[in-house]
């Protein structure tokens, strides 16, 4: 069981590495917005979703009740429903304490993550909590650096930093990509995303992109099943 | 807003957070699902992972940016690369990171 927890943690260094830089950044955006430094942290513990915190601090700093950071962090995170439906045929048998647990820390890189993890089998869940452990532990460590560093930083963006984020997407989702129909759909989820979000929707863009494309791809295929059989 | 404030306002930020991260997977969980809906949940990592990318790489300030000059966008080229042509999430990563600030430091 503790080696099947440590080969988790091991398979989570990938999501550590982009972790611990946006995590700084968090840490130093909410310093200078004015979070006293326990609920900086905390938020990391509580909340625990990057965009939705960074989005967050920023809210917190600007002066935001807390009914708009409430229904705003709402907004941003709800595209996790998508995650957890996708991933709960995965989850036979387990118990519900350990569903709360896991569902705790579904991040979108955890997600990513663990569907390719329990494709094709069963791993251990000492090792799918140690993958989660890990990136929530890297997460903390991360604002609370970003957080003690604030007051020495004057850019948030520190070299390369601020591309720690882009290039975990790129990373999860091109071994997603395994059917042409995916390449399709991954190339219309960008172009709908785009458009929304420069139309303006910048919060509901991600869902609204997920949902269209998603039920375009399930009618492609339909369509091609029919015509190939 | 005072500290205390600020905490409850978390604690309701990480409820709302929480409840949509967890009620499918619970509720699913031991279910069988109709084979569309397998199929539609299917294409959620890609799509969701795809939309929320793009708009990082090509929206700068609200405007879209496909030129040369936008940093984000050109490092997307290796770093597409190195996660199809060596299948290293973590070599990805480092390379997308070390890009971006390889060109900051030299251009």
């Amino acid at each position: 069981m503790k080696r099947d927890f440590l080969r988790g943690v091991r398979q989570a260094l990938p999501i550590v590495l982009g972790y611990i830089p946006v995590g700084f950044a968090y840490g130093v955006l909410a310093q200078k917005s004015g979070l006293g430094l326990m609920n900086a942290v905390a938020m990391s513990v509580i909340v625990f979703a990057g965009s939705a915190q960074l989005i967050g601090a920023g809210l917190f700093g600007a002066g935001a009740g807390p009914l708009a950071l409430i229904a705003t962090t709402f907004v941003v995170n709800l595209r996790h429903l998508l995650m957890s439906a996708a991933l709960a045929p995965k989850l036979r048998g387990w118990k519900k304490w350990q569903i709360a647990f896991f569902g705790y820390e579904l991040t979108d890189e955890t997600f990513a993550l663990h569907t390719m993890r329990m494709a094709k089998e069963h791993p251990p869940m000492a090792e799918t909590f140690g993958v989660n452990v890990t990136a929530q532990f890297s997460w903390i460590v991360g604002s609370l650096a970003g957080y003690l560093a604030g007051g020495q930083i004057a850019d948030v963006r520190p070299v390369g930093l601020d591309y720690a984020l882009p290039a975990m997407f790129i990373a999860l989702l091109v071994p997603q990509i395994v059917k042409p129909v995916y390449l399709m759909m991954a190339v219309l989820a960008c172009v709908i995303s785009v458009s929304l979000s420069l139309l303006g929707f910048s919060q509901s863009h991600v869902i609204a992109a997920t949902v269209i494309a998603s039920t375009v791809g399930l009618g492609v295929e339909q369509w091609m099943n029919r015509s190939s059989s | 807003m005072d500290e205390s404030l600020v905490f409850l306002t978390i604690v309701g930020m990480g409820l709302v957070t929480y409840l949509p991260r967890l009620l499918p997977m619970l509720l699913l969980s031991g279910r069988n699902l109709a084979p569309w809906i397998s199929r539609w949940l299917a294409f959620v990592p890609v799509t969701v992972l795809s939309a929320l990318l793009a708009p990082g790489l090509v929206c700068n300030d609200g405007k879209l940016d496909l030129g040369f000059d936008n940093l984000f966008l050109i490092a997307a080229l290796p770093t597409f690369l190195v996660a199809w042509r060596f299948k290293s999430f973590f070599g990805t990563v480092a390379t997308g990171m070390g890009v971006v600030a390889l060109a900051r430091y030299f251009l």
